[in-house]
């Protein structure tokens, strides 16, 4: 059942609470516009939010509270505005008061669960215990009948809008992307210190990448009034004016990583949705500035409740008039600002209480819209909009990231990075580190910029000192890095958190403190468990507003200091960043033969099979079987994984690699060959031909090149760099194309003038390298994975179509037929040819895929023989067997267990089909041993719930067991 | 993400690598009990502290190559020999 969803009262378009033009503004009053609100049209300006937009219209409530479903506005107007998460379009879960308005816009509030209605009819008892500290834990206790229920409520719990459902997501106008940055200098944070930062390293001869959250540089300057507003205009006029620096806006630093990589959130690009910008920085300065912090008291929720900063921004970049009648609580000279701002636009600013001379508010009244607060002497004053200035929070994430833990400073009211204990690759300036006048901020930004510019530099030189090819072995990590610039005065602030009185700690879980006490009072003494046990910080601002908050609260819950109880550690992502950001660009590489245009030009179903898209089929797959086995098929095969080998030593490689023996295989043979990894489990198989004296050619399965590429290298890496061998991996170079059936010798000879072909010139399992159809340097070999006779020609890779479509001409009147995957499947199947990864999986070993014979286990040493030796001692081992079904037309799925006694699982189904040859079902298993011998009669489990008794055949082959077609 | 000190290409993420883990030496398979030949197989000594650690530079120079890290910090530092065939 869906709630209904809620839906503000409309605001009375009339109520305006736009500001004549203000000196700073961002929006452009030239560039009017409307967008839609819950389905209703709105006027806004470019530059404007989607909140400031709403507000100078006279909104107040943007969202319903996660838990108690109360009115929420705004509270920092800033990105972590906690009380205007909406929903755009499709998209949830947007920001409203960072999200710039855009024309058309279809902006509307986001459901939270329970609505008013549910609250009352269906969820009555529950809801009860949710309003508790640790309802989770608690409400969510058995019995377990209930869990289907508790599913639906937790469902409901999960913040949120609505995503689209995936028929109506348009993909095509969602991109995601990553970009890679190698700046010597990342400056997290854009106000003035960070600023001042940049240009001092680029002016010291750094690239520069300054990362800034907001829409514009200039941190807590843009809404600084007359006293900073050339100076900022300054800062930026340099930062445009250097090639050095490049500059992010709208993009947050979300993590730092080791050896500083840096991911960076880059938003608001006009045709990318988000892009995950993976920086390596040689030194990262963090000037993350400082974080209005609430103050908890009863009623600090009710829209009106306001920070000082947030009042400010209204007012000076968006030009809204927060309120009409403001009561201001000031501890700091932002305060002191907000008032003065507040006096300017017109505001009636009926009280200022001052925490500095011990002033206080105990409670707001009101609960769509404040309606007035009760003061700590007892006088109550009637106001629409109460402000709070009482402190700050470092945000000190990526500080902490690399290490450092914040300490609690009393004077200052507030947890502070300990920058004795960074690596010489992160600096920290501005607000996160200290307070100061604008000169001190801009001076210690530069100081820490030059600084990061020496430091990079030498972070540079150990790099490079480090890789001996490029600059010999040098040593270096004894350079000395330049020490960090003096450190920041710091302010001193009153210590304020809580009122009297409870109030929310966390705005977006709902978390009081009053819960906190409980969770206190009921054992979570900690700040860490009194988090998870509340929820507290785990919400969408992540503790960038509360947490130092809900630490204060418990340190007096628990009757212990700030300092002692800590604070909760802070991990990455700092910021929210979506999961298309995380996996870029749809962007899944495959492979194509270079026959691939013909087979779709001929109807085949592409298949895409590991790296490779391939031909399934032409779209009778039976008819081509029977193509293959009355006259002859060509099959595309060039996925099959091919390696060079070159050198004196291959023999004593490939003995060791293979489980059979290689020392004597002739110039002009081919071997089939098996290999298992050091547990003696089968790794993959495929034959190696020798063409010359030092010189051969290894074929592996398509799935398996790379794997065997990197097992071949890493014997000759590690344990024995004396061989010579080298080993080029030469899979795409060839175009391969097997050509099976009685009839294929007839045609390879119309294109292949200068190889005799005659059975005892050119006998299964050998090679022979010549021209084919005009292209020199192709390789012959007849082996025969479909049981039928059959050449496999390895072609230069583009002549590989050439030769194709001359075998199809030269073939025509032999019934030639392009054959695909499933086909060869079938006809291999029909034969008992495994394939290593479908008979075998990541637990069978050599004697289980039907290979006891060809392992040589008097070979002296094979990767993987000791496992083989101890598996030949225990008692039998799984077998791979094939099977004959009672019922012909009984396929079992691949996959299905072989059960005894009814449900005792004995073995599985491995591969099967129906066989167009035999026009009965074939099918391969892997059985245990004492049911494995031939004539052994079985029960298959059928998907479908229903039993199939099958019996095991003498050996694999279910055609042609003696082998005649293929040695003919 | 860590950089990995490659002798033969500089300074590159780790990303580029397949970690091998600690080098295990492969005893002689003619004589090695089950317990030896799975101690080689499966048992590493996951130290927390400096390790020698084996890896693969499998989207760059498809060395293996060794190198010394803190398990603890994540420093990375060539190893002594540098390569592989001069360990
Ligand atoms: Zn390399």
């Amino acid at each position: 059942m869906t709630p209904p969803r809620w839906r503000p009262s409309a605001a009375p378009s009339t109520m305006s609470m736009r500001l004549e033009r203000q000196p700073d503004e961002v929006i452009d009053r030239d560039a009017p516009l409307t967008f839609t609100w819950n389905g209703r049209t709105f006027p806004a300006y470019a530059g404007d939010t989607i909140a400031s937009a709403l507000a100078a219209c006279g909104v107040r409530v943007f969202s319903r509270s996660f838990k108690y479903h109360r009115p929420r506005g705004l509270l920092t107007a800033s990105y972590l505005d906690p009380g205007c998460m909406v929903q755009v379009d499709d998209e949830p879960n947007v920001r409203g008061a960072h999200r710039l308005v855009e024309p058309g816009m279809r902006v509307s509030s986001q459901d939270t669960w329970p609505s008013l209605e549910v609250d009352v009819k269906a969820a009555n008892q529950l809801v009860g215990r949710f309003l508790s500290a640790g309802f989770y834990y608690k409400t969510f206790m058995g019995p377990s009948r209930l869990w289907p229920a508790y599913e639906k409520v937790l469902e409901r719990f999960a913040h949120g809008g609505e995503i689209p459902d995936l028929e109506s997501y348009d993909r095509r106008r969602h991109h995601y992307d990553k970009r890679h940055a190698h700046p010597d200098v990342l400056v997290a944070g854009g106000g003035p210190a960070g600023m001042a930062a940049a240009l001092a390293a680029a002016e010291a001869g750094a690239t520069v990448l300054l990362v800034e959250e907001e829409h514009a540089l200039g941190g807590h300057l843009r809404w600084g009034g007359d006293d900073v507003r050339s100076a900022l205009a300054e800062l930026r006029r340099q930062i445009e004016g250097t090639a050095a620096i490049e500059v992010l806006t709208d993009s947050v630093v979300l993590g730092r990583y080791d050896d500083n990589w840096v991911s960076v959130v880059q938003r608001g690009l006009p045709t990318v949705d988000e892009r995950l910008v993976k920086a390596r920085a040689k030194t990262l300065v963090v000037a993350a500035g400082l974080v209005e912090r609430p103050y908890v008291f009863a009623g600090n929720d009710v829209p009106g409740v306001m920070l000082s900063t947030a009042v400010r921004r209204l007012i000076e970049l968006h030009a809204v008039s927060p309120g009409r009648r403001a009561v201001v609580l000031r501890a700091n000279p932002d305060g002191d600002a907000a008032v003065a701002a507040l006096r300017r636009v017109g505001v009636e600013v009926v009280h200022v209480e001052d925490a500095r001379r011990g002033g206080d508010i105990v409670r707001v009244r009101g609960r769509d819209r404040v309606r007035g607060v009760h003061l700590a002497d007892g006088r109550r004053v009637a106001c629409d909009l109460v402000v709070t200035a009482t402190g700050w929070t470092a945000p000190v994430s990526l500080l902490t990231m690399a290490g450092v833990v914040p300490v609690y400073d009393a004077r200052a009211a507030r947890f502070r990075p300990d920058t004795t204990q960074l690596p010489d690759n992160i600096l920290a300036t501005g607000g996160v580190v200290g307070d100061g006048t604008l000169d001190e901020l801009i001076a210690h930004g530069e100081a820490t910029g030059r600084v990061a510019a020496t430091r990079s530099a030498v972070v540079g030189r150990r790099w490079r000192a480090a890789s001996p090819t490029a600059g010999g072995q040098v040593d270096s990590a004894a350079e000395p890095c330049e020490a960090s610039p003096p450190a920041l005065p710091v302010d001193p602030h009153p210590e304020l958190f809580r009122a009297r009185t409870h109030g929310i700690v966390d705005f977006s879980e709902d978390v009081s403190s009053s819960d906190l006490v409980t969770a206190v009072a009921e054992g979570y003494a900690s700040a860490e468990l009194a988090k998870r046990y509340t929820t507290a910080t785990m919400g969408p601002v992540q503790g960038k507003l509360e947490t130092v908050n809900v630490v204060a609260i418990v340190a007096e819950a628990t009757g212990r200091s700030i300092q002692q109880t800590g604070t909760t550690t802070w991990r990455p992502p700092y910021a929210p960043v979506t999961l298309g950001a995380l996996a870029g660009p749809e962007r899944e590489p495959v492979r194509r033969s270079p026959l691939q245009a013909w087979h779709e030009q001929h109807g085949a179903t592409p298949l895409v099979a590991g790296a490779w898209v391939r031909p399934d089929h032409y779209g009778d797959p039976a008819a081509e079987v029977r193509a293959v086995r009355d006259g002859v098929g060509l099959i595309d095969v060039t996925p099959i994984g091919k390696l060079e080998l070159h050198g004196p030593d291959v023999p004593r490689l490939l003995n060791l690699v293979y489980v059979n023996r290689w020392s004597k295989l002739a110039i002009g043979r081919v071997r089939y060959g098996v290999m298992c990894a050091e547990d003696g489990v089968v790794l993959d198989d495929g034959v190696t031909a020798r063409l010359a004296e030092h010189s051969y050619l290894m074929t592996t399965t398509s799935s398996g090149a790379a794997t065997v590429w990197e097992w071949l290298e890493s014997w000759l890496q590690t344990e024995h760099p004396e061989w010579q061998v080298h080993v080029t991996a030469v899979t795409t170079a060839y175009a391969s194309i097997n050509v099976a059936g009685p009839r294929s010798r007839e045609l390879v000879r119309r294109v292949v003038p200068d190889v005799d072909l005659d059975p005892e010139a050119f006998p299964y399992m050998h090679v022979r390298t010549g021209s084919i159809a005009g292209v020199a340097d192709c390789v012959l070999w007849r082996i025969g994975f479909t049981g039928e006779l059959s050449y496999e020609l390895h072609v230069p890779a583009g002549y590989g179509l050439h030769v194709w479509e001359s075998l199809m001409a030269a073939g025509s009147d032999l019934g030639v037929r392009a054959f695909g995957v499933e086909a060869q499947r079938i006809l291999r199947l029909e034969k008992g040819h495994l394939i290593v990864g479908q008979d075998t999986d990541g637990l069978t070993r050599a004697g289980s895929a039907g290979l006891d014979g060809l392992v040589k286990l008097d070979k002296e040493d094979f990767a993987g023989r000791p496992e083989l030796v101890w598996q030949d001692r225990v008692a039998d081992p799984p077998r791979l067997v094939a099977l004959r079904t009672s019922d012909p037309t009984v396929v079992p799925v691949e996959g299905s267990q072989i059960v005894t006694d009814g449900s005792h699982i004995r073995g599985r189904i491995t591969s099967s089909r129906m066989s167009p040859t035999l026009g009965r079902s074939v099918v391969l298993a892997q059985l245990d041993a004492p049911l494995a011998d031939a004539g052994s009669k079985v029960t298959i489990a059928m998907v479908d719930g229903r039993r199939a008794s099958a019996v095991v055949t003498e050996g694999l082959a279910q055609v042609d067991p003696e082998g005649e077609r293929l040695h003919g | 993400m860590m950089l990995i000190p490659c002798p033969w290409c500089g300074h590159r993420d780790a990303a580029e690598f397949a970690y091998l883990g600690e080098p295990s030496p492969r005893p002689d398979p003619s004589t090695a009990t089950p317990e030896q030949w799975r101690g080689y197989l499966y048992l590493r000594d996951n130290v927390a502290g400096p390790v020698t650690e084996r890896w693969y530079h499998r989207m760059g120079c498809r060395r293996r190559l060794l190198v010394e890290r803190d398990t603890t910090t994540n420093e990375v530092r060539p190893h002594r020999s540098l390569v592989e065939e001069e360990s």
